[in-house]
């Protein structure tokens, strides 16, 4: 879990120039937009816009992750450096999910 | 969000003298209106299909196939047990015990589901460690504490049954009798193991005497106060969502699946609330013996505080009246018609 204000300096330190953000809302218990395309190298930024807390992980090949906990209100970014396409949930609540292809 | 027909009763509530409470339960002020009641309809609406995954469409051979694998003793390692040994039809589809009994009658560690339902799962097992009915049916059938048969000897055991050869071609044509063809057959079967019509939906399509004042204030009190409907959500009043509701015990439920998720320590899958009345005792471990339990549990915000309880777990300070009008609630969504047939077996 990252507030807005810490994630934006990490943003600010670490993207490379060239590489864009992407908004990921979780609201209503679902992800929104449902299905994304980015290219390598671009972040994803998973905002929960619902009144519960979410998870995000993913055990697809090669993009596993796990941001673990996002209390209400909370942004965490998440980089995706590998091509390939990634499907994303909620470990809390399972009929959240995501599709995420990464272009190289 | 909250619905018209709720915030009237809510309203009602707020403007009721405190005297009037006190000396007995209000009742709604009348039948939801024409909106109220579609907007009901529409956030209560079953789907016209189950879904299922592309490489298993619904047949009626599938089906058929699947219900005589479902109800076959010959798939435990015993001879003795089927699927639907604990997930009997007549109990709707679970035991009605505390916990599931496995081979030689061990005593299992968590209460057995009922499969009511299932094929809209979003993830299956008390942990949600399956996530499709094809990925689920084979755990239970191989599980030494469970059914007790190594798939290695399934197979060949079936395929000595000549009478399955035929089932098997019907079903998945050229694919033979398999782990994957008896798995996608169980799980065709249990697509169509669907909570028949309850009370509570007569309700819902305008049959206004169909549930009890009772029933209606223990709705509201469900969608409202007692904040039910947060998790138990929808027709089949579950959105598959894990959490530690305060429950005593040691199981880690989901926290062993997925490591490292504070939350989901202690959490466990929201189970359905279709034909609830019918399926004591309940919570994952049977620990608590009856409806009014469950809500004396919810009502104290759990029974046991860990850093894991859920958020939505708070004490609710229900009345003695309201406690009883949930329950009388929940009595609506029993099913009211036959569940199954069960299979002439093949030798």
């Amino acid at each position: 879990m990252i507030r807005p204000a810490r994630m934006l300096a990490l943003l600010l330190a670490a993207a490379p120039a060239s590489a864009e953000d992407h908004v990921v809302s979780q609201k209503g218990q679902s992800f929104q937009p449902a299905a994304l395309t980015i290219r390598k190298g671009d972040q994803v930024l998973f905002r929960n816009d619902d009144e519960l807390t979410h998870n995000v992980y993913s055990r697809s090949a090669g993009a596993e992750f796990n941001v673990r906990l996002q209390e209400p209100g909370t942004t965490s970014p998440v980089r995706f450096d590998q091509p390939g396409s990634i499907e994303v949930r909620c470990a809390i609540h399972p009929k959240m999910k995501l599709r995420i292809e990464v272009q190289d | 969000m909250r619905s018209r027909f709720f915030w009237t009763i809510a309203a009602g509530l707020a403007l009721t003298p405190a005297g009037v409470l006190a000396a007995g339960p209000w009742l709604p002020a009348g039948p939801p209106s024409q909106s109220e009641r579609a907007e009901l309809r529409a956030r209560y609406a079953r789907p016209e299909q189950v879904p299922h995954p592309d490489d298993n469409t619904p047949s009626a051979a599938r089906e058929n196939l699947g219900r005589t694998l479902f109800f076959d003793p010959r798939l435990s390692g015993s001879g003795i047990m089927s699927c639907g040994t604990c997930h009997n039809p007549g109990l709707s589809w679970s035991d009605g015990l505390d916990r599931g009994v496995g081979h030689g009658s061990k005593r299992l560690a968590r209460r057995t589901p009922t499969i009511l339902n299932a094929g809209f799962a979003e993830a299956l097992f008390w942990d949600g460690r399956a996530s499709s009915l094809e990925e689920q049916a084979l755990g239970p059938i191989s599980s030494p504490d469970e059914m007790n048969m190594p798939l290695e000897q399934l197979i060949p055991k079936l395929k000595a049954v000549p009478g399955y050869a035929p089932l098997f071609e019907a079903a998945y044509p050229g694919e033979g009798i398999s782990a994957p063809t008896v798995a996608k057959a169980l799980a065709s079967f249990q697509r169509t193991v669907v909570s028949a019509r309850a009370p509570f939906d007569r309700w819902l399509a305008g049959e206004e005497r169909a549930i009890s004042d009772s029933a209606k204030r223990g709705f509201a009190l469900f969608e409202g106060k007692a904040r039910c409907a947060t998790c138990h959500a929808g027709w089949r009043f579950t959105d598959d969502s894990f959490h530690d509701i305060g429950v005593p015990g040691e199981d880690r439920g989901r926290g062993a699946v997925l490591e490292g998720i504070a939350v989901l320590e202690f959490a466990f899958k929201t189970p359905t609330l279709r034909d609830v009345e019918r399926r004591a005792p309940y919570m994952h471990d049977g620990s608590e013996k009856t409806l009014a339990e469950v809500i004396e549990l919810y009502d104290l915000g759990g029974r046991v505080r860990r850093p894991s309880l859920s958020a939505e777990i708070v004490p609710l300070e229900l009345t003695p009246k309201e406690k009883e009008d949930l329950v009388a609630f929940m009595n609506t969504l029993t099913g009211e018609e036959p569940l199954a047939s069960i299979p002439r077996l093949p030798r």
